[in-house]
């Protein structure tokens, strides 16, 4: 037996789209319906389960590069009209990727075996990270708090604003198609995002690197793999990373 | 997608992009795998890009999924017709039900509720997407699913049910004949 509101008034009432006057009015039905009560409790298990689950699943790195990639040739076809601009534009195009090889070069000597790719990867997913709304799932400088959110897919959550890094709170991230967790530090006015997965490598010194702009930290310890990523000094992202490794 | 000029190319990036996770959420869960998705969100977002001029203002994350939803319909007619035929996927329902033990008990209960999601016909599937997984109203899930807000309800109800009955297997006969 279900009751005739099941398929529409208990509906709203749960997904709170009734107006006020509605909503009291169904409050007064629920008290005396022998159905809608259980059914209402039976939806909010439901979407509980499924909040828990976490089910959803973000755009991964790849299909943000394509899409950008995409937008890019339209500045491109902007400029043709303008032919000055378009010189300028090709002249300094040119001046970038000799940079860019620059720095290519010289960061990969200077990071080894690092996989180039992933710290491309990861500072893509900082710069992401800094549009609105990408930067915490949750948002907050309890470690507690933090460390619930993550549902023990993380067990190391440290707030260090006695050290001025402030935690601003944690999100998960996929870099390299995998699912990562990431703890978001403030300071003095620069955001550092560390990425954090596991790996079954073993526990390494710091490696140091930028790109575009970004300085990044890695090191592993106690079979995870650490990433300090920001526009910050990098002697800031390594006091950071004593004080993680501490 | 060369029609854009600058200040629409921003505008767009500004407006759209930071949809592209619900896009590929809603495409992901539509198509039931994530390289599919990835390959029909991307067209989808071309596609948004091109008519971008004809978006005036309102909900661009309704406007995109709509596009998104639209892109998926079409990619399953013409690769997987069969899918929108079945009505409740009676094989990816036996594997929901029965998972091996040694997954571990919360990745165990994500993995049963998504092949229990994955085995309701895609109109119920793509409802308690929009609505459980992205938050969306029932004025923007009836933009996108272009049903009316009424049928909205109904069809959340039903597929709320069949979702319940999937993830219990004593349901399942009943699953079977509501449909």
């Amino acid at each position: 037996m279900r009751c005739d509101f099941a398929d529409s008034l208990l509906q709203g009432y749960f997904d709170g789209e009734l107006s006020a006057a509605s909503a009291a009015e169904f409050e007064r039905h629920l008290q005396h319906c022998v159905h809608c009560p259980v059914e209402l409790v039976d939806m909010d298990l439901l979407s509980e389960r499924l909040q828990v689950a976490q089910l959803y699943e973000s755009a991964p790195a790849s299909l943000r590069k394509k899409i950008h990639a995409n937008l890019r040739p339209v500045a491109a076809a902007t400029a043709k009209s303008q032919p000055l601009l378009w010189h300028w534009l090709a002249a300094a195009a040119a001046l970038l990727l000799l940079v860019i090889a620059g720095w290519r070069v010289n960061s990969a000597l200077r990071t080894d075996d690092y996989q180039a790719e992933l710290a491309e990867e990861i500072v893509d997913a900082h710069v992401l990270s800094l549009q609105p709304g990408h930067l915490t799932g949750i948002s907050s400088n309890d470690e507690q708090a933090v460390k619930a959110w993550f549902k023990g897919r993380l067990t190391f959550v440290r707030d260090f604003a006695n050290d001025g890094f402030a935690l601003q709170g944690g999100r998960l991230d996929v870099v390299d198609e995998r699912s990562v967790a990431v703890l978001v530090y403030a300071r003095t006015g620069h955001l550092i995002n560390v990425f954090i997965w596991p790996t079954r490598e073993r526990d390494t010194s710091p490696r140091l690197g930028s790109r575009q702009g970004y300085r990044w930290v890695d090191w592993r310890k106690g079979r995870t793999e650490f990433c300090a990523v920001s526009d910050a000094p990098t002697s800031d992202l390594q006091q950071l990373q004593r004080l993680f490794t501490n | 997608m060369n029609d854009l000029d600058a200040q629409d190319r921003l505008r767009f990036e500004q407006l759209v992009l930071p949809h592209v996770d619900a896009a590929f959420n809603l495409a992901r869960w539509l198509l039931r795998r994530r390289e599919d998705a990835e390959e029909v969100a991307q067209e989808a977002l071309l596609r948004a890009c091109r008519f971008f001029r004809g978006f005036h203002g309102g909900d661009a994350r309704a406007w995109l999924l709509q596009i998104v939803r639209n892109a998926c319909y079409s990619w399953l007619e013409k690769n997987r017709p069969r899918e929108l035929m079945v009505e409740f996927d009676e094989e990816r329902h036996q594997r929901a039900v029965a998972t091996p033990e040694s997954i571990a008990i919360a990745d165990e209960d994500r993995e049963r509720l998504s092949r229990a999601l994955e085995s309701l016909p895609p109109r119920f599937r793509e409802i308690l997407v929009l609505r459980e997984l992205q938050g969306c109203s029932y004025k923007e899930i009836a933009a996108i699913t272009s049903i009316p807000i009424g049928t909205v309800m109904s069809s959340l109800s039903r597929a709320r049910r069949q979702l319940c009955s999937a993830l219990t297997s004593s349901c399942h006969k009943e699953a079977v004949h509501e449909v």
